[in-house]
């Protein structure tokens, strides 16, 4: 048996808000998405975040078995107060408008068939995810 | 006096897991943007799960359909828990065995396949909306 105390947090969980109403849900779920296909698929995993109501049981303890990384659309903070609520306190909560504003980006207006330079902003955000992952595992790439 | 059409709500699935959540939310938005966009409305599921007044009051006051990409059916269930119960539930997948030739892929953006199912099933729905906005249910 492999004691406790070596046990090392091999992935993160990201919890996206699904903001199906709003251009940052677009942004949150794609970029969410990249994060786990493309910039850290070794190092994360995700939840559907309704799935918490949906199917209960083990689903729920999605936030107890992953450090978790709740990714909002806006400043309803539906993944992060979910989250909260129903599986465990987050490791870190990011909301897209501020990591859009610290770059001087403007957010996306288009819920869909969105602009080149609004497709900027999923790239931007991933990076922002990424990064976070790196953190909450303590590694850097 | 004229009397005003309802809005009709639809809820999508939320799913970053598979395709067809991605069908679903597509078809959502083919009906708000393209097909009825005077009459479809959609909000985001998690404002149901963090009891938002606003997203409670629509979904209670107006027709509801829901259109989930698995038989997980969050988008049903979630409506469920807040008491109330969809007028039509679908699953996005029944439209793709409807239309074989059109097998959709990708989940961050579907291919031409996908965009054209959804829109298919957006067209396929239209009825649907017609007939709970003149007054079907609630």
């Amino acid at each position: 048996m492999i004691p406790l105390n070596v046990l090392k947090v091999l992935k993160v969980g990201i919890v996206s808000c699904s903001g199906e109403a709003i251009p940052g849900g677009t942004v949150s779920r794609i970029a969410s998405r990249k994060v786990l296909d493309e910039l850290r698929p070794d190092k994360t995993v995700t939840i559907c975040l309704p799935l918490f109501i949906a199917a209960g049981g083990e689903e729920r303890k999605f936030a107890a078995d992953y450090p978790t990384i709740t990714v909002d659309g806006c400043e309803k903070y539906c993944a992060r107060k979910s989250t909260e609520k129903l599986s465990g306190k987050p490791a870190r909560s990011l909301l897209i408008p501020e990591i859009l504003e610290k770059r001087g980006m403007k957010a996306p207006a288009r819920l869909r068939n969105m602009s080149t330079e609004e497709k900027a902003t999923i790239q931007v955000v991933a990076e922002e995810i990424a990064r976070t992952v790196d953190e909450v595992l303590g590694t850097k790439e | 006096m004229k009397e005003e059409k309802k809005k009709v709500v639809v809820l999508a699935c939320s799913g970053i897991g598979k395709v067809y959540g991605t069908i679903a939310r597509e078809t959502v938005y083919e009906l708000m943007e393209r097909v009825r966009p005077d009459v479809v409305v959609t909000i985001c599921l998690p404002l149901l799960m963090i009891d938002d007044p606003d997203a409670k009051k629509l979904v209670s006051d107006n027709p509801v359909i829901t259109i989930d990409g698995c038989p997980k059916c969050c988008s049903q269930k979630n409506l469920e828990a807040q008491g109330v119960k969809a007028d039509r539930s679908f699953q996005a997948i029944k439209f793709y065995t409807a239309h074989k030739e059109l097998k959709p892929d990708g989940i961050a953006e579907l291919d031409e396949n996908g965009r054209k199912l959804a829109a298919i099933a957006a067209d396929e729905l239209a009825q649907v909306v017609d007939e709970l906005a003149a007054g079907g249910e609630k």
